[in-house]
């Protein structure tokens, strides 16, 4: 595939590998902030072509991973009545709410539907005159243009029983969060290169002078990814803390004008929860004013309704990129993709799952070899 | 998060926010709405996420990648070379 | 770590737990398995279950049969290049094959649900007509239910299947021994893709049909040049990857795949990466993989080479003795990765 298989080349992948060896002289911290990243490092095992001192992070970028539980919680409440069509990506339906996930709703003959793109939504809605159709609008800045379509189109052809309920999270305060924190480790970023193809990279001037730490926009494929991290570690073994674009192909300075233009104009930024690393001020989206009417929470009542979390699982941590999966105590053992004690556990792309899969047994076969 | 994917446009149809492209992913064709890309015509390939194309495909830095790549060859054999010459 | 005790009162509701069956538990991952292996298979207590392949191999009164069962619950109910009906016939006779049997004879048993139209039965019988007269079995007995409205999805169908095994080999994870190759019979994925082209919310154009397919003529070539096949296996639910973690457990053995190796058809790789699924995940109704020492590996590609859809066929890994029970994928790029079975069935996702 054009623009896809050239990336996954193993003799630029070796190369950029060398390069990378030849330019590090001390050890690093790097943080990728987007699960798509995450999922390409773990499955390519990106991170075992890097020298030893170049340690990466998985950042908090997977918004299934962040998705508060109270949201979880509302999800299954709307979605559990009978009047309702609810509508998600698939990402979704196993993350653990309070008692119970959306695929035990679906079990107990909930209609829950996924989706492949929002719009399919509102032409359910208009073929269900008598339903209410909801939307599970998750998502980082690369979502909501999708979501704010969706909105405004269900106005223009007045469709009324449809509705969103949203979960939008914005990656620049994330970064400052982490940045800001004292037991912050992150020395530079790999930014995420799908949200900055639909915002630009304007707004990390800022956070790259105030904390002294490079930021490079990156894609996702193996060569984008290793191209991202040799940036980074040439900046930083320069002494440079700049924002530098990897992802040119797809990303431009400004962004995609259209679509900030729309999702100004159906969203506005609001304080956001994070799971596991609670509330960011101006850290998301919900709807403005004039889109309220699409709100799912305030159509179904739900908009105080809170929940508290697991006390074993220390996502909050791993999301921070503070602890590795492997160091939480009930990594693979009260916690496993089975039985998940956290959304991280869940998600394909959460840092516990894609160390699950794909790590959980090194351990065991070094262990043996060991032995 | 944002799993996008490169496809080229077969065809458009409407204008503005409803224009509408069938896109082909290495032989399989999905309806993509192109409201996002208003520059984008036939033949362009887009990037597309939960059925939006998000950003128009440039091809001259698509090959940047391997451009960087080979300046780096060359920085390391002139390395390698003043090595030599020590 | 916190007890036990405080852990039940502090953690979601596990998914083994449930007190319902999900759709994760038909999915062919962990939960499919763990559903099998804990309570089926123990309640059932018999030495030829507990050998876990496809299909049951009887001695009775002197004559060798392999005896199989499966019920078919697809939906949509037709679909690029099958439907539910070829599904059934072709589904059991590969198990059949993937003994060494020659399939023989098929049962088949319909619960529709009321008000299934009449011509929908009429061409899924039609095609099972057809997809048994192409695998050269006759099917023999049945029977037909039919359920209220809203408690069946359209049709469902079990076939089991009766053949004869005319050779002194034992097939099956058991036999497999380090050094063998790992082979497998052709490209992946068109099955899984063909049926999310046309699953409701999910559809687009595509030209991918599934591979739905008697590979019962290949198996028996494979037997005739006499070569020593220790493992056959048919890469259905949970696709190649779970086939292949299944046998690496029963054998307890390792299987090294290579990922380049792994044909894909560019347009399945299309759909696969729209979707976010991993093709190695997906089923397929006509491919198998075989297990069989190296040295014979070129003559059974040449076999299965001349077979249709046969082309991509190719050596895919070798086994090992290092970590038992462990697959792990060399990817295009060089690095290594551990293969580790789905929790349930793949979702389209964003992430």
């Amino acid at each position: 595939m054009k623009y896809v298989t050239e990336y996954r080349e193993a003799a630029a992948a070796a190369e950029y590998a060398q390069a990378i060896k030849r330019v590090t002289t001390r050890p690093w911290t790097l943080m990728e902030i987007c699960g798509g990243q995450t999922h390409s490092i773990v499955k390519y095992g990106l991170d075992e072509l890097l020298p030893k001192g170049i340690s990466l992070v998985h950042g908090p970028g997977c918004p299934v991973c962040v998705t508060p539980l109270e949201l979880i919680d509302e999800a299954i409440t709307i979605a559990s009545r009978p009047e309702v069509i609810f509508c998600s990506f698939g990402d979704m339906l196993r993350v653990p709410g309070s008692d119970k996930d959306l695929f035990q709703v679906k079990a107990a003959g909930g209609d829950v539907r996924i989706l492949y793109s929002p719009l399919d939504a509102i032409d359910i809605a208009q073929k269900n005159p008598d339903k209410e159709v909801v939307f599970f609008a998750v998502g980082f800045e690369t979502t909501a243009p999708a979501h704010a379509m969706a909105v405004y189109l269900a106005r223009e052809r007045g469709i009324k029983n449809f509705s969103i309920l949203v979960s939008h999270v914005l990656v620049p305060p994330a970064m400052e969060a982490i940045l800001g924190s004292p037991n912050n480790r992150v020395q530079g970023f790999l930014a995420a290169g799908h949200v900055c193809t639909i915002m630009g990279f304007e707004e990390y001037y800022p956070i790259a002078a105030k904390y002294n730490v490079p930021i490079v926009v990156t894609g996702f494929e193996p060569l984008d990814i290793l191209q991202g991290i040799l940036m980074c570690v040439t900046q930083l073994e320069e002494g440079r803390a700049e924002v530098e674009n990897q992802y040119t192909r797809s990303v431009r300075r400004a962004g995609n004008p259209t679509a900030q233009e729309t999702v100004r104009k159906v969203f506005k930024v609001v304080p956001r929860k994070w799971r596991g690393l609670g509330e960011i001020p101006a850290s998301g989206l919900g709807l403005s004013a004039e889109f309220a009417e699409y709100d799912a929470e305030a159509k179904f009542g739900l908009v105080d309704y809170t929940a508290d979390e697991s006390p074993d699982c220390i996502s909050g941590l791993v999301l921070q990129g503070i602890k590795k999966p492997a160091e939480c105590p009930a990594f693979g053992t009260l916690c496993t993709p089975e039985r998940p004690l956290g959304a991280p556990m869940v998600s394909n792309e959460g840092a516990c799952s894609a160390y699950y899969r794909y790590r959980r047994f090194e351990q065991q076969r070094t262990e043996k070899v060991n032995a | 998060m944002c799993l996008a994917v490169p496809g080229k446009i077969v065809s458009t149809v409407g204008e503005d926010f409803v224009r509408v492209g069938r896109v082909n992913f290495g032989g399989i064709v999905k309806e993509v709405n192109l409201a996002y890309v208003p520059e984008a015509k036939v033949d362009d390939y887009v990037l597309v996420h939960v059925g939006f194309a998000i950003s128009v495909i440039d091809e001259e830095e698509a090959n940047r990648v391997f451009g960087y790549l080979k300046e780096l060859g060359e920085l390391a054999q002139l390395d390698e070379a003043e090595e030599l010459n020590k | 770590m916190t007890a036990i005790k405080d852990f039940t009162l502090s953690c979601p509701i596990s998914i083994t737990d449930y007190p319902t069956v999900t759709l994760a538990h038909g999915g062919g991952g962990k939960l499919m398995h763990q559903l099998i292996t804990n309570m089926i298979v123990p309640a059932f207590a018999s030495p030829i279950a507990d050998a876990a392949h496809d299909g049951a191999v009887l001695s009775i009164a002197g004559a060798k049969l392999a005896f199989t069962t499966d019920s078919y619950v697809v939906h949509p109910l037709f679909f690029p290049g099958g439907d539910i009906g070829s599904l059934a016939v072709n589904g059991t006779v590969n198990d059949l094959a993937m003994c060494g049997a020659r399939p023989l004879y098929l049962s088949c048993g319909f619960i529709m649900e009321e008000g299934l139209p009449m011509d929908t039965l009429w061409r899924v019988v039609q095609s099972m007509k057809n997809a048994a007269a192409r695998a050269g079995v006759q099917l023999v007995t049945g029977d037909t239910k039919v359920v209220d409205k809203g408690k069946g999805d359209g049709i469902f169908i079990n076939t089991a299947g009766i053949g004869v095994i005319e050779h002194a080999l034992t097939i099956a994870p058991v036999s497999v021994r380090e050094g063998d190759a790992v082979l497998v019979s052709g490209d992946i994925g068109r099955h899984g893709i063909a049926i999310m082209a046309v699953r409701e919310n999910l559809e687009f154009e595509s030209t991918i049909e599934s591979d739905c397919a008697p590979v019962t003529a290949t198996v028996q070539k494979l037997l005739a040049a006499g070569l020593d096949l220790h493992c056959l296996r048919d890469l259905t639910r949970g696709g190649l990857g779970t086939t292949v973690i299944e046998i690496a457990e029963s054998s307890r053995l390792h299987v090294t795949l290579e990922e380049t190796s792994i044909a894909v058809r560019e347009d399945v790789s299309g759909a696969c990466e729209i979707l976010g699924f991993d093709p190695l995940y997906l089923a397929n109704e006509g491919r198998f993989v075989v297990f069989l020492p190296q040295e014979q590996t070129e003559e059974a590609l040449e076999i299965l080479h001349s077979a249709p859809d046969g082309e991509s066929a190719a050596q895919i890994g070798t086994v090992s003795a290092d970590v038992p029970g462990m697959v792990t994928l060399t990817s295009r790029i060089g690095t290594t990765r551990i293969v580790d079975m789905l929790s349930g069935e793949q979702l389209p996702r964003i992430c």
